[in-house]
């Protein structure tokens, strides 16, 4: 593994496969344990960075980092110097000069966890930034689908939403592609980039036409802010178009599974039938994200040697 | 005044000869001049060239004398080779009046580096609503002849349509910044391949491109002059093209960095690389060189755009657009058109001196090399190769996007009206 964490484009095919790895021997040496807890990280220290609000993120990291037996340390950018006007170069100076060995940061501006990565000497690991990645979610989703499919070689995986504005879209695709599966994004036209055409992805704009062939349907979040800005007329007719509803879930081979990053809208790009059904993986996907966190974390302070 | 006997300088690159400079102007050209009590400057193996002229400057002063002053972006002119800069009107106050104009002016002549040309904001404030006082601009003792709101776009078209008729009662030109706003909302960096994988918003060519075409449509209409800021695509370049075999009475620019750089430079994240219009593709560049090589596109002109330290150490987002230019801009475009062969000497002298000071209306400068002649000059070693050090630049602020790049080519003499503002590669004062 590199030092940092920055973007699953960065990963070749073993880095991924190891922290993948890694993250089932983590859960199996934890399973039936009653203290949930490795020592590995005894004494040293996690930051988890956040400028943009992430409940749910911020915990996976705080557990996983905690479960490592590391002390976590969460800086808010609300109510901080941040709000003062502190330069994201003087707050990561800051912290480590405090002696943070890591520094997980979530961030609104793409491109920031690259930026603080030229000025620390710790590691980096990007917990979402801007709309450029979000990498530990992308690596979450693989382990749940190979847990779940057994394999990632050849799956095909259909991305439906906002792909556009979507971190989690974007380092599901290059992280996927590295681990075989075949992709391909759904979503209408103007939620895609212009230059879409230069990722490893087939492309297509109706839902129901690829839906029979998938493994994987992962549905995006998408935001009603969007609709004020012409992405689409409604949130009527985007669920229409692109929800994933009973009728659609029906649609889908016996073993195909749906999942869903979080947080989802309910009737907007998901049922809630379909959310609540068997092959909803949504729940299984936050468990995972604790364990490929820890994994993360694990394989950049730890070393490379078995858990 | 002192006397000046250059000798053995290649004129355009041309035949070895000497030039003598008195009293402000070339007095003698030819073979193994001699004028005693001249001081001699041994030029042998350097291209003469005349002085640069630069349609494209932020002094940044008034406002932000942080990030440079009239006085740092002269001398910082003067060692690039230039003998006059035009000053963008987006200081803080804007310069849109008759006195911000002529307390710019005043600073120039006080550093007295380079001629500094003021540009007058066309729209009060530059915002874009109602044209600020364009004759009184032009009557100062600034002599405004080039009004720009560059930085923001003269967006409104009934607005631009006035500003081009209006300033044609002065000989004016309005240099339009051309991005239409409302497709650029949020735009980071050029919208193709590369804003799609780094998930930074893209500002797409057509949003340059529609407004360049709905002004050479008016210009023509009008039978008004305009200039084109920056121009950053291969569509620009063939709107221009187009636009010119009609006869528009069009002129356009091109930056140095978009001359060499791509998009490929955001990959960093390094938001020294952030400008506004952003860096493009291959494709575009190759556009740009052809353009700027065939005449379509006018002028280099360098956007010179100084930042405090603090502007560009942070995210890409947060970071405000433009990089340095003024000391680099000539050793650029050896390296991107003299090197490739697309122009030769009295090219670089046509497009970074003769034609900018046709666009500005300024007499004294872009003349030929020639006796009689004002002896607006520069000496250039070709030679010379070095790396860009940004901390040994004499504008106040460092956000070079060539730190590193080695380039070809180093002003060793700089002359305004006979007076050196450059001698042996330093600023004499």
């Amino acid at each position: 593994m590199k030092r940092h964490l920055l973007e699953s484009a960065d990963l070749d095919r073993s880095d991924a496969t190891l922290v993948l790895d890694t993250a089932a021997q983590i859960e199996q040496a934890l399973a039936g344990r009653e203290v949930k807890k490795l020592p590995t990280l005894r004494g040293r220290t996690v930051v988890n960075l956040f400028y943009e609000d992430s409940t749910r993120t911020r915990i996976s990291f705080e557990l996983a980092a905690k479960r490592l037996s590391a002390d976590v340390i969460n800086f808010s950018a609300k109510g901080s110097s941040v709000s003062k006007g502190e330069s994201l170069k003087d707050t990561a100076l800051t912290l480590e000069a405090m002696g943070s060995d890591a520094i997980v940061v979530r961030h609104g501006a793409s491109g920031a966890p690259h930026r603080l990565a030229n000025w620390v000497r710790g590691s980096v690991v990007n917990a979402g930034d801007g709309t450029h990645e979000h990498p530990t979610q992308a690596l979450l989703d693989a382990y749940t689908i190979r847990r779940r499919l057994g394999r990632l070689d050849g799956v095909r995986v259909v991305l439906v939403g906002d792909v556009l504005h979507s971190r989690v879209a974007r380092s599901n695709v290059w992280l996927l592609h590295t681990l075989g599966a075949e992709v391909t994004v759904v979503a209408p036209p103007t939620l895609l980039p212009v230059g879409v055409g230069s990722w490893p992805v087939e492309v297509g704009y109706d839902l129901d036409a690829v839906l029979p062939k998938a493994g994987v349907v992962m549905m995006l979040r998408v935001q009603a802010e969007r609709m004020n800005a012409s992405f689409f007329p409604s949130a009527r007719e985007y669920s229409r178009r692109y929800g994933l509803d009973a009728r659609r879930m029906a649609a889908l081979s016996d073993d195909a599974i749906v999942m869903h990053p979080g947080p989802m809208n309910r009737g907007m790009e998901i049922a809630a039938e379909v959310a609540d059904s068997v092959r909803s993986t949504i729940v299984e996907q936050v468990g995972n994200g604790v364990s490929v966190r820890m994994a993360v974390l694990y394989l950049l302070l730890g070393g490379n040697e078995p858990a | 005044m002192t006397t000046y006997l250059i000798t053995g300088s290649r004129p355009y690159g041309g035949d070895a000869t000497d030039i003598l400079i008195a009293d402000g102007r070339i007095t003698a050209v030819g073979d193994s001049l001699s004028a005693p009590g001249a001081e001699v400057v041994d030029a042998a193996g350097l291209i003469a060239l005349p002085g640069l002229v630069d349609l494209h400057t932020h002094l940044r002063e008034p406002g932000r004398e942080d990030a440079e002053t009239v006085e740092t972006g002269s001398r910082a002119a003067a060692l690039g080779g230039f003998t006059a800069v035009h000053a963008m009107a987006n200081t803080d106050p804007v310069a849109d009046t008759a006195g911000v104009v002529e307390q710019v002016w005043r600073l120039g002549e006080q550093a007295g580096l380079v001629d500094v040309v003021p540009v007058g904001a066309v729209t009060v404030g530059l915002r874009g609503e109602r044209l600020a006082e364009l004759g009184a601009m032009a009557d100062s003792a600034a002599r405004v002849r080039v009004f720009s709101d560059d930085g923001l776009c003269v967006s409104d078209p009934a607005l631009m349509r006035r500003a081009l008729e209006y300033v044609k009662a002065f000989d004016g030109v309005v240099a339009q910044h051309a991005e239409e706003p409302r497709l650029t909302a949020g735009a980071q960096m050029h919208e193709g391949d590369r804003s799609a994988r780094l998930g930074l918003t893209g500002w797409p060519a057509a949003a340059e491109e529609a407004i360049i075409a709905r002004d050479v449509l008016l210009a023509g209409h009008v039978g008004a002059r305009l200039h084109v800021c920056h121009v950053s695509t291969a569509g620009s370049v063939e709107l221009l093209r187009w636009a010119k075999a009609r006869g528009v009475q069009v002129t356009a620019e091109v930056t140095p960095h978009h001359l060499l750089l791509t998009d490929a430079c955001a990959e960093s994240y390094d938001p020294v690389f952030k400008v506004n219009p952003p860096l493009r593709t291959d494709e575009d560049v190759a556009a740009l060189r052809q353009g700027l090589a065939d005449g379509t596109i006018d002028a280099v002109a360098t956007d010179h755009a100084p930042h405090a330290v603090e502007d560009k150490e942070s995210e890409w987002a947060q970071a405000r657009p433009g990089m340095l230019g003024l000391e680099q801009a000539l050793s650029v475009v050896v390296e991107t058109m003299v090197e490739t062969g697309l122009l030769d000497w009295a090219g670089v002298a046509d497009r970074m001196s003769v034609r900018p000071a046709a666009i500005g209306r300024l007499a004294g400068h872009g003349r030929p090399l020639a006796v009689g002649e004002p002896a607006n000059l520069l000496l250039l070693d070709p030679a010379h190769r070095a790396p860009v050090d940004p901390a040994a630049l004499a504008s106040r602020s460092r956000n070079s996007p060539y730190a590193g790049r080695e380039l070809p080519g180093r002003v060793v003499a700089t002359f305004l009206r006979g007076t050196p503002t450059v001698l042996d590669g330093k600023a004499t004062r």
